[in-house]
């Protein structure tokens, strides 16, 4: 994923689809302000410059799927683990909440289910079919929509062709009104998202630790 | 048997075996009162249990909180027992003998309760024996590159090591006392007693045993204290990433180990009147081997702070001063003051190494170590690399109240232990006279 932060204005439209697609528990205000609030995509706020000359920047994070991910080897139950595709899937069915892999998440992305999930009326008429409903006590992080990635994966198949560059969309991906976000396959070097991570613009998040993120964020150079 | 001998015997068996007979009003009360708030405790986590983790006070990003801070705490009182005494047993420390038992007593019940936190801790206690390496139908095993599984086993072997380390010496106390009592006491001690007789070959065995334990345990204790250390040194988060942490948990083990051998060996003093037995100079020998440890702690604290302030990388400067003037501060003044201050005013000189002192001494330490473990744990949880995130950790009752819980526990069962076997050895006292 390729993030354009001269895009992004911070409307946090991705946040709500990212609610929405997700089956994200939603959190009373007293929890919320205990910082036990899902949001598993965030929009993170940076000033820069002294008051009253500042420039407000938005950087919206999410699990940023790291090829030597910090929360894989901690678990011990290997709850997450890293699949064939790349992607760092957590399995919410052998998570015991050991809280381990949000502890060494460097970009504190992992969110823990303290009680079993509440939706007020008739909130929950509107879940998605396509996302299963984590029970209290395990840990949940975005998955870039590995629903979506399925399906697409499965309609192409059904019609004996390839995925086509940019027709997987995650939730949050189709909802930036700024076009700030590209989704695809790195793998791919002819694909959007693999030369926008080859642009001079690209950089990662806490790159020197080594964790080898998957989101690249883009900006003009300084 | 001369006359003299015997009435030796005699005595030490009226003094140690005292306690053992009758239930005074003061001990019941204790009794019923520990009992209940062990009980309010274990109230509690059903509690938790039922209504979900959430009603501890942890959250995102601190998602460790006072359990861990107990666990780490707990598993370090346990250090008391097992690596003082193998230490004295195989130094063959002649003034060990009162203080053997007492110690491994404290190793083991410390231990059970320490290693009842990490599943009080879990989001689903329920199914806390995935982490344990068993054959089912899925196939699935544990991650063995996860510290906790690590964690698991060496928490695991220490517990069964330490029983037996406790049960061995107790052994020839317990075939004596079969000798002696009446009624279910009579067949408790003797079942226990495994058909000891004491002939030459047993003892020969049982000395060649608690031995070879001995060594085997001290072993068995570093590796455990190091590998709760590396719960949080193989974490990439800011300050606990650290080479240093195995060495500086395992002396703030043994640190906190000895307090807490101290506290009980004064209070067993006063209560069980034991005057005869333990005696100022196993408190003074105590008090030293506290000082040098209080000593190697502010070592190791110095050397810790001091390469992380003179390294001055951002991530972990934040942390490094939510500690030393930020919210963390206090805490950590009077970690200082309870760990290095005041126990080098009460212990450095001979004439101040008072039972008293000695024993005010083991409490500021026993208050400094928890705190410890305390500003190990949070203020890296509450400062992430993310300048974005940040948030701070308050107990609630629920965690507050299986805490305190927890000494109580500690009380009860050593109140009960204290009633079913001698705290000293008898049989340590009695072959030294044949010798």
């Amino acid at each position: 994923m390729a993030i354009d932060l001269d895009r992004c204005t911070g409307c946090e439209a991705c946040v709500a689809a990212c609610h929405a697609e997700n089956n994200l528990p939603l959190s009373d205000p007293a929890e919320a302000e205990k910082g036990r609030a899902f949001h598993w995509l965030r929009v993170d706020r940076y000033y820069e410059g002294e008051f009253p000359d500042i420039r407000m920047k938005y950087m919206p994070v999410l699990c940023q799927q790291c090829e030597d991910a910090p929360c894989e080897p901690v678990c011990p139950t290997y709850a997450t683990y890293h699949n064939a595709e790349g992607l760092n899937v957590q399995v919410y069915n052998r998570c015991i909440g050991t809280r381990y892999c949000g502890n060494n998440c460097p970009y504190s992305v992992r969110f823990f289910n303290w009680f079993e999930p509440e939706w007020p009326q008739p909130l929950e008429l509107q879940h998605n079919p396509d996302v299963s409903i984590r029970p209290g006590g395990v840990m949940e992080k975005c998955t870039f929509c590995i629903q979506r990635i399925q399906r697409v994966k499965r309609d192409a198949k059904a019609d004996g062709r390839a995925i086509t560059d940019g027709e997987v969309q995650p939730a949050c991906v189709q909802s930036c009104p700024a076009e700030a976000m590209t989704f695809g396959d790195l793998n791919d070097p002819e694909s959007k998202v693999s030369r926008l991570a080859a642009s001079g613009r690209a950089t990662r998040l806490l790159e020197d630790l080594g964790t080898k993120p998957k989101v690249f964020y883009l900006q003009r150079a300084k | 048997m001369d006359t003299a001998v015997a009435t030796r015997t005699d005595n030490l068996r009226a003094t140690l075996w005292r306690p053992l007979a009758g239930f005074s009003r003061a001990y019941l009360a204790a009794l019923v009162l520990t009992f209940l708030l062990g009980a309010w405790g274990l109230a509690c986590w059903g509690y938790q249990i039922f209504r979900g983790i959430g009603v501890a006070g942890i959250r995102r990003p601190t998602m460790w909180g006072f359990y861990l801070v107990n666990f780490v705490f707990w598993i370090g009182i346990s250090h008391a027992g097992t690596l003082i005494s193998a230490i004295l047993r195989l130094t063959d420390a002649g003034w060990r003998k009162p203080v053997t038992r007492i110690a491994e007593a404290i190793t083991v019940f410390a231990l059970m309760i320490g290693a009842m936190f990490p599943i009080i801790h879990l989001g689903r206690p329920l199914v806390f024996f995935w982490l344990i390496p068993y054959p089912n139908s899925r196939l699935l095993w544990p991650n063995f590159r996860s510290p906790l599984l690590w964690d698991l086993t060496a928490i695991v072997t220490y517990l069964s090591g330490s029983i037996i380390y406790l049960y061995l010496p107790l052994i020839p106390d317990l075939a004596e006392l079969a000798q002696h009592s009446t009624g279910w006491r009579e067949r408790f001690y003797r079942l226990l007693s495994f058909g000891w007789t004491g002939s030459d070959r047993q003892w020969h065995a049982l000395e060649r045993a608690m031995h070879r334990m001995a060594g085997m345990i001290l072993a068995v204790a570093v590796s455990v204290h190091t590998v709760v250390a590396w719960d949080f040194a193989m974490a990439v988060a800011p300050l606990w990433h650290s080479t240093i942490f195995g060495p500086y948990f395992v002396a703030g083990a043994i640190f906190s180990g000895i307090a807490a051998l101290l506290l009980v060996m004064s209070i067993i003093r006063r209560l069980l009147h034991l005057e005869t037995y333990v005696l100022p100079v196993h408190f003074d020998n105590l008090g030293k081997l506290l000082f040098l440890m209080s000593l190697l702690w502010f070592y190791f604290t110095v050397a810790e702070n001091l390469t992380t302030w003179y390294g001055n990388s951002p991530s972990e400067m934040n942390v490094f001063g939510s500690r030393v003037r930020g919210p963390f501060a206090p805490y950590f003044w009077i970690m200082i003051l309870c760990n290095f201050v005041l126990p080098f005013l009460l212990l450095s000189s001979r004439r101040m190494r008072t039972i008293r002192n000695v024993t005010v001494a083991a409490v500021t330490v026993l208050i400094g170590m928890w705190l410890e473990r305390y500003l190990i744990i949070l203020p890296t949880l509450s400062y992430p690399r993310l300048a974005a995130v940040t948030g701070f950790y308050k107990p609630t009752w629920v965690e507050i109240s299986i805490t305190a819980s927890t000494f109580a526990a500690m009380a009860m069962f050593y109140l009960i232990f204290c009633k079913l076997f001698p705290a000293i050895a008898v049989w340590e006292y009695k072959n030294d006279s044949h010798r």
